[in-house]
């Protein structure tokens, strides 16, 4: 038994080693794309086929099948409630999200991930995504944020402006340097001229926001729409025009999407005056 | 057959997978990197804090589990297997709701004596511990279970006393499984990542542990998070290699 054992181990590093001899990125781009594309496309099958009974009522757009949408952690809130209202325009139609950090996503497409429309909350993680050619057309900006900083009820921490963060007594939470917010706010202290002490780099902005709001974390870089949306559970303390960045967000449709018609509709919907009045409730500016 | 070929394919596949896409030729430049070096030095700090702290509560639960019936003894063994097949994450999310900076307990640590454990190394620790504490456990327990009671009995009929029978007739015998069982917590507690994150964040050199660097690099550097899995393959199976006598062929 034990001797087995050891041979099946020496087996898989073998393995590892040939594996590693052996290894071209062609062969292994090209395979991983085929898997994921069919993976998409019985997806949509599935949900058109379970549908179609359905089908008699005339839906004014006309799109149908399941849009899968990766957006930004910042845009939870605002696509979900956009989500709903395209599936009410559309009733063959179902949205599903996947929200996560901007880099994390980008990274997920480019690893093939099965996606129709993509929405971050930089322009430079799509810039990426252009590079990589991943992308049907060009990438449109449809709304910019700014940065805040969020404090638990109370504030407990007593913080009033960046400068606090540079504070060791104080537990400061950013976002991971890759991640958009992340990277916003060290420019912010930059020009604040702070170097922080930081207790916490976390995955998303979300997953921040929410340590700020069970008391975990005294005082967190975040966008202006996360406070809004935190309701009481936190405390905005706004950040200087002069220290403050201006986040720009672009959507697109992903190359391989599988079901493109439904990512232009969504697309339409967002920069439609319906998407910008629940972008700008939501606390959004408009791109310029 | 055919399935079992399968299921070994299943099991060693990815790691072929890994090796194919490390950038061997640039493997020397992110092993150097700093990130790299306070995250490997961070976990194997961390994973044998927990381990010895595994070690000081396990043993004697151990024993008091195989050796003592007491009312409700089942349920308390059900209870501290919990962790084993309790998803890490939400182990976390009980962490911080208990020990956390708002809970009774850690606003109580933190005024009276300035501890925050929360985002701190030996919040790391605890993390680990919560999860790995039960395979260390367990394997003890086994072993106290199954072993000839007979020795024991005729040692305490010599008239050696309890404290003598334990140092010298049942920790030597236990201790193959003390020691497997040392093994499993410690390369559990390295391999922790959900209730670490939820627990402490992420902050290199502080908090950041191994599995806690693959998962940020896999956002900004996949060649790197490539590496640091490997590493951490390499480690596993230096870990098996060296249990192959004892835990493999038990089970």
């Amino acid at each position: 038994m034990g001797k087995n054992r050891l041979l099946l181990i020496l087996l898989a590093i073998l393995l590892l080693l040939v594996g590693a001899a052996c290894g071209d990125d062609d062969g292994d781009d090209a395979s991983g794309d085929e898997t994921t594309t069919t993976a998409a496309d019985d997806s949509t099958e599935a949900t058109e086929a379970t549908e179609s009974t359905e089908a008699t009522e005339p839906a004014t757009e006309g799109v149908e099948g399941t849009v899968t949408v990766f957006a930004a952690a910042s845009l939870t809130d605002v696509f979900e409630e956009l989500g709903t209202a395209f599936e009410e325009a559309n009733p063959d139609a179902t949205v599903e999200f996947s929200f996560g950090p901007s880099s994390g996503l980008v990274t997920q497409i480019t690893e093939g991930a099965p996606t129709d429309v993509i929405a971050t909350a930089a322009t430079s993680n799509m810039e990426d995504l252009v590079e990589a050619d991943a992308l049907d057309g060009e990438p449109t900006d449809f709304a910019t944020n700014s940065l805040e900083l969020a404090v638990p009820t109370g504030n407990p921490g007593e913080v009033d402006g960046l400068d606090d963060l540079a504070n060791e007594d104080l537990v400061v939470g950013l976002c991971n340097e890759e991640v958009p917010c992340g990277r916003f706010a060290r420019e912010a202290l930059e020009a604040a001229g702070v170097t922080p002490s930081i207790d916490t780099n976390e995955e998303d902005v979300r997953a921040l926001l929410t340590k700020v709001e069970v008391g975990e974390v005294d005082v967190g870089v975040v966008y202006r729409t996360d406070v809004l949306a935190a309701g009481d559970a936190v405390e905005g303390i706004e950040i200087p025009d002069d220290q403050n960045v201006v986040a720009t967000y672009p959507i697109a449709t992903v190359g391989e999407a599988a079901n493109a018609e439904g990512a232009m509709a969504f697309i339409e919907l967002v920069l439609s005056e319906e998407g910008q009045v629940a972008l700008a409730d939501a606390g959004f500016e408009p791109a310029s | 057959m055919p399935a079992a070929l399968v299921a070994v394919a299943f099991l060693v596949l990815p790691l072929v997978g890994l090796g194919q896409r490390a950038p061997w030729s640039d493997l020397g430049d992110v092993l150097r990197a700093p990130e790299v070096g306070d995250a490997l030095r961070l976990s194997l700090l961390t994973s044998t804090f927990s381990t010895l702290l595994c070690l000081v509560l396990g043993v004697p639960l151990a024993w008091l589990l195989a050796r003592s019936p007491f009312p409700g003894r089942s349920l308390v063994r059900a209870l501290v297997t919990l962790p084993m097949v309790l998803p890490p994450v939400v182990g976390g999310a009980a962490l911080l709701y208990t020990l956390g900076r708002r809970s009774p307990i850690g606003s109580w640590l933190e005024d009276t004596f300035d501890v925050r454990l929360a985002f701190s190394t030996p919040g790391v620790v605890l993390a680990q511990s919560f999860v790995a504490l039960p395979f260390l456990v367990i394997t003890v327990q086994g072993a106290l279970e199954a072993g000839d009671r007979g020795l024991e009995e005729a040692a305490t009929t010599l008239g050696a006393g309890r404290w003598t029978v334990l140092r010298r007739v049942t920790l030597p015998r236990i201790a193959p499984s003390v020691a497997a069982g040392a093994v499993l917590a410690w390369a559990r507690a390295l391999g922790e990542f959900g209730a670490t994150i939820t627990f402490n964040g992420s902050f290199q050199g502080r908090t950041q542990t191994m599995p806690l660097a693959v998962y940020q690099a896999l956002n900004r550097d996949p060649g790197a998070a490539v590496v640091l899995s490997l590493l951490l393959v390499a480690v596993s199976l230096v870990v098996l290699v060296a249990l192959r006598g004892r835990w493999t062929t038990q089970l």
